[in-house]
């Protein structure tokens, strides 16, 4: 269904990134093809940093980040990303995805398809005209996911999406994001709730200290890490 | 005192031609000016908010710091500007509703600046990661984050219409308060008083503050709605 040349698979190669003199993150090194990967580690391992060097918001101080596909040369609408807390504008739910589709570019007639399908997609077209800033949490995180899927992005960041949501709203995210499973769009998501990450993970990348310790597939994570530092944090324990 | 009050509810109820007339001129010339200096500082305001640039602190400190500017100097400078000899002076606006507004616009544009470049600062702040991912650079965004802080705005455009409509110093310098011409409500209000006549000089300045309530009414409760309906 995708017409647009595939920018992945997204090659990070030494990635390094510092503030105030001390390393955030250093020499992370990987390689994304598609699929879901979960993003794992202790507060303050480096995980929304590196998100955040991977969309493009910050720059690396070292290594890099490229789309090696043949779109990847033009890969900056071509991802999108969903943060913790949703950036809602003050106006109705459907203007914030008519504003974001403007910023892609798209004409007035396929901004207005367009919004509505992801309305329709992620079950908020009862919602469409309601206030964004007057929706509740659950709600609020559907409508920034549609927003992030409305553009058509290859690949979704997204930065721990559930941290503020109940169980129920967390399904609903959890289902939101089943839509990007089913049209193939790869995933790569911070999440503290270990839970969720068994459920949708297809790889973890697991970070400790700045440090990726791990790039390993989800089954063989959970059941027998590689390193030390992933195995205690799998028991919920910290060890340096 | 009592009876010079009866007499300005008496000119007021009476709708005395005059008085009619001084008001008119002097909403004309008040919201001219404020959408003036709206036009140029909402988004000059906004892009000071967002855009950084190497002397930008001095910058922010001055347009504060103009927001105390004192009217008769503002009024000199027009004067100064559009007199026949003044580098703008071909024009023939000196002693018009022309040099009017334009006095009290640029009274009030550091106000209007000043304010907008706060509010759309703290909005950058909350949405700058948000926009950028979108795709929006910092141009981009100043549209939709003047859009989004309309609610916080409506205050800074208040504030420069208090200013514009209560000055005096400005109009009088650069209008010259010809009756029928350029007589507004505060310098009627100076001459009134300091010729005796009390009660058209109270009249006005019943009006004057009837208006300004009236108005900040008007804009409170239209906020007040459309917050409400929009959840902030």
């Amino acid at each position: 269904m995708r017409a647009d040349p595939a920018i992945l698979p997204l090659e990070v190669a030494d990635l390094g990134f510092q503030a105030d003199g001390r390393w955030l993150l250093r020499q992370v090194s990987f390689r994304i093809e598609g699929g879901r990967s979960i993003v794992l580690g202790h507060n303050g391992a480096g995980k929304s940093l590196m998100l955040r060097l991977c969309h493009g918001l910050l720059t690396p101080a070292e290594g890099q980040v490229r789309w090696r596909g043949p779109g990847g040369g033009d890969s900056v609408r071509k991802h999108a990303m969903v943060f913790q807390r949703p950036v809602l504008l003050r106006r109705s739910a459907r203007d914030n995805l008519l504003h974001a589709l403007a910023l892609a570019g798209l004409d007035r007639r396929s901004r207005a398809l367009r919004a509505d399908a992801a309305l329709d997609r992620f079950g908020l077209a009862a919602l469409a005209g309601r206030a964004a800033r007057v929706l509740s949490g659950g709600e609020q995180q559907r409508l920034a996911i549609a927003r992030a899927w409305a553009v058509r992005p290859q690949l979704v960041f997204l930065d721990e999406p559930t941290a503020h949501l109940d169980p129920a709203a967390t399904r609903g995210v959890e289902a939101a994001l089943e839509v990007f499973r089913q049209e193939g769009t790869a995933v790569v998501m911070t999440t503290h709730d270990l839970g969720q990450a068994r459920r949708l993970a297809d790889q973890v990348l697991f970070l400790h200290q700045g440090r990726l310790l791990e790039q390993t597939p989800a089954p063989r994570f959970f059941d027998t890490p590689r390193t030390p530092q992933a195995a205690a944090f799998l028991r919920g324990e910290h060890i340096d | 005192m009592g009876d010079a009050f009866a007499a300005a509810l008496a000119l007021i109820a009476g709708a005395d031609e005059t008085l009619v007339e001084i008001v008119l001129l002097s909403l004309r010339v008040t919201l001219s000016a404020l959408l003036l200096a709206c036009v140029v500082g909402l988004p000059l305001g906004a892009l000071l908010g967002i855009v950084r640039f190497p002397g930008r602190g001095p910058v922010v400190v001055l347009i504060n710091a103009l927001m105390g500017f004192p009217p008769v100097v503002a009024g000199l400078l027009v004067y100064l500007l559009l007199s026949r000899t003044g580098p703008l002076g071909a024009l023939g606006l000196l002693f018009t509703p022309g040099a009017m507004i334009l006095a009290q616009s640029i009274l009030i544009l550091p106000i209007v600046t000043s304010i907008t470049r706060q509010v759309v600062e703290d909005l950058w702040a909350e949405y700058g990661e948000q926009l950028r991912s979108l795709g929006s650079g910092r141009l981009r965004a100043v549209p939709t984050l003047l859009w989004d802080g309309r609610h916080s705005l409506v205050t800074g455009v208040l504030a420069g219409f208090g200013r514009a409509s209560a000055e005096v110093g400005a109009v009088i310098i650069v209008g010259g308060n010809i009756a029928g011409h350029t007589r507004t409500m505060t310098t009627a209000i100076a001459l009134e008083t300091s010729k005796g006549n009390l009660a058209l000089a109270l009249g006005l300045g019943l009006i004057l503050m009837l208006l300004a309530l009236a108005i900040n009414a008007a804009a409170y409760g239209a906020g007040r709605a459309a917050r409400r309906s929009a959840g902030l």
